[in-house]
């Protein structure tokens, strides 16, 4: 049975007719209490879906504020099972909001493809983001991963063409993710009227809720983008406030209060999209 | 290109770009258009007699091709076993193999119209052939290079410079080739419009381990035409030191189906393959994983997490290797050994003073394993090293290591 937290939170909120609002933070950055309380506090803050990034020594995709997010994580000890607990654990006080899993493939395949799937699934994943399995390989893992009851999120880009978005949605579930850009996460989007083109052009190809990233970083951005969006994602911007707060690169008594203060305002940018 | 017998070791990779269960394309999505586009641009390419005409020319008169078949006869006569032979890419415009793809994949940026290049080098040698033949053919040229590697690499750094290149060097990691790669990568995805990915050995995703063993494979196919004129038959041993792996898969790849040639890999075995994290030889000391594209014996912890390796020779400490190799490694084809910094070191100064010869460093592992095997065999046998690069750039790393204040 495939997870249906994603779907029930999206028409939650398209019924409250605004876009979800989607965090990223790197599990267990900088430290792993103060990462458990960062997530655990997310939906409160005002997080509607929670992507929770998996460290990786090589995130090939990513800008330079989450590559540090993942070192300081790493550094502390952070693995996968130890993310895996992260979710287990808030699972104990949150049975609704819905935890996607993004990172890249190789710890997944270190780990075992099919005891990653039924470990993420016990610990109440709801879906899995794999920057480097694009459809072309989605015998490894997306086609398991469904099987196993776990969405396949997939992301789309400004590169992705009419005939080869067709087949990029054919396995995806949950939502679409679509990047804003060609770069990096945390640059800077330079044309937001082509991103609401995107969004339209992907929506008229599927009735999976549409959610955009790379670029958001603020709650101007966010209602902005989430006029033609059903979620705006938004991660380098919570992950530099982590790094922020820092003190002699330990958290500080401002760490956890400075990413959820963010994730309201960026609640509130959400809720004024199609005021 | 390879459409010779059915069971034959020559027929990867399948057109999802796997050597058995390695190789593939595992790259984010913005790039996947890209290297489909790529993939077309060099299918076409290699069957069109204007591509290959203008490469042929550019091999003859840029490069210096042929390079030599040579006989090392006093390194021969001092190890009292078999013949030992040096493929002499090091004669090479450039001073290594790294021309060979460097030319290729110029002619088909130029092709796709491409109008910016960017690489990633470790040692500087593909860095300087890639600013080479972007001076020779006026592109803009950025170079992505390890801040430690600039460091250890200073002359080649200069080369780069002085031909036009703009190096950025990658603080990241512990400044070496892989977040090298990994940067190139970020700017690859951050300008897929006009920007050509000229990687630099035979790994990454498909199609660039196929492509670029078929611009190394000029090795080879070279190789058995020189030989079997200067001595008859073919070689009893080939030798190739493997960082990414590409001059090592240019001098096997042709003679893979003939089954009395043998093949050894010399990983960089560094401190000593039993000291963690203390060397190079992905194949002999790691196990498989996704890295830069493709599926391949990999460098990891046990969480997954890629290490770094180390290895005196800074075009060996790569965390991964050429998937093509992975393959011929599990199918028993290429035997892959792990060769430490001494004894590539030793390798280094032993052929300076017995052949009038600087080997680079990462060419010095290959003689060092022609050292162990050549005493192991009969005089009237034959080994071939690729000598794959010119040791003037590692003459201070030398220096170093043997106490010398310069």
């Amino acid at each position: 049975m495939t997870s249906e937290r994603i779907a029930k939170r999206f028409a939650a909120c398209a019924e409250q007719r605004r876009p979800a609002l989607v965090t990223f933070i790197t599990a267990g950055d900088p430290d792993l209490a103060t990462g458990q309380a960062i997530l655990d506090g997310l939906p409160a803050a005002g997080a509607d879906l929670i992507e929770l990034g998996m460290p990786f020594s090589d995130p090939m995709a990513d800008g330079v504020a989450i590559q540090l997010g993942g070192q300081r994580a790493l550094a502390d000890g952070h693995t996968l099972k130890t993310t895996l607990g992260m979710v287990k654990n808030f699972r104990k006080n949150d049975a609704d909001t819905p935890i996607v899993l993004m990172g890249y493939y190789n710890p997944l395949y270190s780990y075992g493809a099919e005891k990653f799937l039924s470990d993420a699934k016990e610990a109440g994943v709801d879906g899995l983001i794999i920057v480097d399995l694009p459809f072309e390989e989605d015998e490894e893992l997306c086609i398991p991963a469904l099987k196993a009851g776990l969405n396949f999120i997939r992301l789309t880009t400004p590169t992705t063409h009419d005939a080869r978005l067709k087949l990029v949605l054919q396995n995806t579930s949950g939502f679409v993710y679509y990047v804003s850009m060609t770069g990096v996460t945390g640059a800077a989007i330079s044309n937001y009227k082509a991103v609401g083109e995107a969004v339209t052009r992907i929506k008229a190809q599927t009735d999976l809720p549409v959610a955009v990233g790379f670029g958001i970083k603020t709650a101007e951005d966010a209602a902005l983008i989430g006029r033609d969006a059903d979620g705006v994602v938004v991660g380098t911007a919570l992950v530099n406030a982590v790094a922020t707060s820092l003190v002699e690169g330990k958290a500080s008594a401002t760490t956890i209060g400075a990413v959820h203060d963010l994730v309201a305002s960026l609640a509130e940018g959400v809720r004024r999209a199609r005021a | 290109m390879n459409m010779s017998k059915p069971n034959s070791l020559r027929n990867g990779p399948d057109e999802e770009g796997r050597f058995g269960i390695f190789g593939g394309r595992f790259v984010a999505e913005t790039l996947m258009p890209l290297i489909g586009e790529l993939s077309d641009a060099y299918a076409a390419a290699k069957i069109d007699p204007a591509y290959i005409k203008e490469l042929d020319d550019l091999n003859t008169h840029y490069t210096g091709r042929p390079s030599p078949l040579y006989f090392a006869e006093r390194m021969s006569e001092h190890l009292k076993g078999a013949k030992i032979f040096f493929k002499r890419e090091e004669l090479n415009h450039t001073g290594s193999h790294k021309l060979n793809n460097g030319l290729g994949q110029i002619l088909l940026a130029k092709r796709m119209g491409k109008t910016r290049i960017i690489a990633e080098t470790g040692a500087g040698q593909h860095g300087v052939a890639t600013a080479t033949v972007c001076a020779r053919f006026g592109l803009p040229c950025v170079v992505y290079m390890g801040a430690t590697d600039v460091e250890r690499q200073a002359p080649n750094v200069f080369r780069m410079k002085l031909l036009g290149a703009e190096i950025v060097p990658v603080t990241a990691g512990a400044g070496t080739l892989k977040d090298a790669m990994n940067e190139a990568l970020r700017d690859w995805v951050a300008n897929v419009d006009d920007t050509y990915y000229l990687i630099g050995t035979a790994a990454g995703p498909h199609p660039y381990p196929a492509m670029v063993r078929d611009f190394q494979s000029i090795i080879g196919a070279e190789l058995r035409e020189q030989f079997a004129q200067k001595e008859g038959g073919t070689p009893d041993a080939l030798v190739a030191c493997i960082g990414g792996g590409s001059n090592a898969i240019g001098l096997f790849h042709e003679f893979l189906d003939d089954p009395d040639v043998k093949m050894y890999g010399a990983e960089a075995g560094g401190h000593g393959i039993d000291v963690e994290n203390g060397h190079a030889a992905s194949m002999t000391g790691g196990r498989p994983g996704v890295l830069h594209g493709n599926r391949t014996y990999l460098l990891q912890d046990d969480d997954g997490q890629i290490l770094e390796g180390h290895s005196i020779s800074a075009g060996l400490d790569y965390p991964g290797v050429g998937p093509e190799h992975s393959f011929l490694k599990d199918s028993g084809r290429v035997t892959y050994v792990p060769i430490t910094d001494n004894e590539a070191l030793e390798a280094f100064q032993l052929c300076a003073k017995l052949e009038g010869i600087l080997p680079a460093l990462e060419s010095a592992h290959g003689l060092a394993e022609v050292i162990k095997l050549a005493p192991t065999m009969d005089k009237d046998q034959t080994i071939v090293l690729c000598l794959s690069g010119r040791g003037d750039k590692d003459v201070d790393t030398v220096g170093k290591h043997l106490g010398v204040k310069f």
